[in-house]
């Protein structure tokens, strides 16, 4: 029938973008400074090949090309969420101000001079206090719609945006660097890659079965409510969820551009816009897109590194207009 | 089947002191019009009978119990909204939309069925849209794009339907299609208000009145009754001139 045959439809594409993740995967593990032929690959994930090998893939680029691909994936649900929170198909994770807040800690952080692990947390830290300083004034009256907590967000936004600027003008000089990556998404200092995808793999979980709901509310919040959707509590779980999701992502690699945007919308003008599939395809395809990115960022300029949202953009930014220029929508 | 009452209703219109309070009965089978100039407060009339905006007072029921009490995903069932305005901000296609009017039926994980697909099909089919249920709504004529609106909430299949000036964007022939479409929704037994700017359609379709003026000050009843040309002219503010064609009253403006 119609919906077996609807489910199926939908389960291919899905399908080929998992493929790509594998493949994006095997990518990222061959290239670097010692490139792998697939059979050496093969063998070193086989449990046998070389010492070094070993210590090359399992060690070092595994781990950088899981949380490459744990935090595209976060990047890509959580502006899928923000699009359809503010009923805004320009919405991105960061719109409402929070890798601003994140930014803005983790460079004062770093401006101290601590260390890596201590700047993830200030950059957490600075994501949730923007998140809880929009959500406390946009909610202030009691009433606010979509487009007040949007300028709620892009105000704090240029705020944060000013308070970087002045960090970037008293830092040192030999500081600026570190500083420039950072806000321009870097995963050379990712550290283990579970806790994006555990965050990933929970945020999949909590979103699924509101897949459906999220269609209806897209359609806007009086026609949602007159089907029965408590639009209220959903918007409020929508809205901290994806900050959640964004401040793991911006803690792992710091404010990667262009994921979140791009990879909802590409994919809608391929694929409609069900939320039951949106969702898992942008993790999918948000994770391939950064493995990639990030694996050229290791190796076109090689020994040095590019940060990883130069490239995003620059494969991105083609692809995309490729696909707006092919589709009819 | 299920009736809409209201008891000292008084609608939220922002800058308005106040206005008469409403006590409608609007039974199953009747036919409701509500009639008034711009700004007088219709679509707030039905956004607050649909339970999508508090009353300033008073309250409005839905077969005996208060709508406030209601779950909304309970209320969905019973109560359907063609809106006046909508979001279509995002891609969608003319059957996802109709099939949309299901979601209250489905549980969170639950996939569209066959029944589901079935009823979305038979609503586009009656609303003569079934030969572009694969188009994008962007692709879609105003009139076009109003019929998917009556189609989904056709596909919810509710007790009382709240429509908010149907026929708009719509040629003669769906309107009067329309205006058919909805007539033997309330024959069947279910409840039925619309607002009208047509004050023809409303002559003909519609079995009670409710008119509403720009002060809040309003009246309502048997339609007959309320079709007298001094209380249209007051209500416009407009002449008119009354002619009778086949036993219906028929309105035209006086220039």
């Amino acid at each position: 029938m119609a919906g077996a045959r609807a489910s199926r439809a939908s389960l291919a594409p899905l399908a080929w973008l998992a493929l790509a993740g594998l493949f994006a995967q095997g990518l990222a593990l061959a290239l670097g400074s010692v490139a792998l032929a697939p059979g050496e690959l093969l063998a070193v994930l086989a449990g046998d090949g070389e010492a070094l090998h070993r210590t090359l893939v399992l060690e070092l680029r595994l781990p950088r090309a899981l949380a490459a691909f744990g935090t595209g994936a976060l990047l890509a649900l959580a502006g899928a969420l923000m699009q359809i929170l503010l009923r805004n198909p320009l919405a991105d994770p960061y719109v409402l101000g929070l890798s601003g807040g994140a930014s803005v800690a983790a460079l004062a952080a770093m401006l101290a001079g601590l260390a890596a692990t201590l700047v993830a947390g200030a950059a957490f830290a600075g994501a949730l206090a923007s998140t809880l300083i929009v959500f406390g004034l946009a909610h202030g009256g009691g009433s606010w719609t979509p487009t007040r907590l949007l300028l709620t967000g892009v105000v704090m936004a240029a705020g944060w945006g000013a308070l970087i600027t002045f960090l970037l003008a008293v830092s040192p000089v030999e500081r600026l660097p570190g500083m420039l990556y950072w806000l321009m998404g870097d995963l050379a200092y990712a550290g283990s890659p579970w806790p994006v995808l555990a965050v990933a793999a929970t945020g999949l979980v909590v979103v699924l079965p509101l897949g459906r709901t999220l269609n209806v509310l897209a359609r806007g919040g009086l026609q949602a409510a007159a089907l029965g959707v408590a639009v209220r509590p959903l918007e409020w779980t929508l809205y901290l969820l994806a900050s959640l999701v964004t401040a793991v992502a911006v803690t792992t690699a710091g404010s990667v551009g262009f994921v979140g945007l791009m990879v909802p919308h590409m994919l809608r003008l391929r694929l409609g816009n069900d939320q039951r599939v949106i969702l898992p395809a942008s993790l999918l395809a948000g994770g391939t897109l950064l493995t990639l990115a990030d694996s050229l960022a290791r190796t076109l300029i090689a020994p040095q590194q590019l940060p990883v949202g130069v490239i995003t953009a620059l494969l991105g930014v083609p692809t995309f207009l490729y696909l707006l220029h092919r589709s009819r929508r | 089947m299920s009736g809409l009452e209201t008891r000292g209703l008084v609608i939220d219109v922002p800058g308005r002191s106040a206005g008469r309070p409403l006590d409608l009965d609007i039974a199953p089978g009747q036919r409701w019009g509500v009639l008034g100039p711009n700004g007088a407060g219709k679509t707030t009339l039905m956004h607050t009978l649909a339970g999508l905006r508090a009353p300033r007072t008073g309250e409005v029921r839905l077969d005996g119990r208060p709508l406030a009490r209601l779950r909304r995903r309970d209320l969905a069932r019973r109560l359907g909204v063609v809106f006046q305005e909508r979001h279509d901000d995002f891609p969608a296609t003319v059957r996802e939309t109709a099939l949309i009017g299901r979601h209250p039926y489905l549980a969170p994980w639950q996939q569209e069925g066959p029944e589901d697909h079935a009823r979305a099909e038979a609503a586009l089919e009656r609303l003569e849209l079934a030969h572009l249920a694969e188009r994008e709504l962007a692709t879609l004529s105003g009139g076009e794009r109003q019929r998917v609106s009556l189609a989904t909430v056709l596909t919810q299949a509710p007790g009382v339907w709240l429509a908010d000036e149907p026929t708009n964007h719509l040629d003669l022939h769906h309107q009067v299609a329309v205006m058919g479409l909805l007539a033997e929704q309330a024959d069947q037994g279910r409840s039925l208000v619309m607002c009208l700017h047509d004050l023809n359609l409303a002559a003909r379709w519609c079995s009670h009145l409710l008119l509403l003026f720009p002060d809040g000050e309003a009246c309502w009843g048997p339609a007959e009754a309320m079709l007298v040309p001094a209380a249209l002219e007051r209500l416009y503010d407009q002449p008119l001139t009354c002619v009778e064609v086949d036993g219906a009253p028929v309105f035209v403006p006086r220039r």
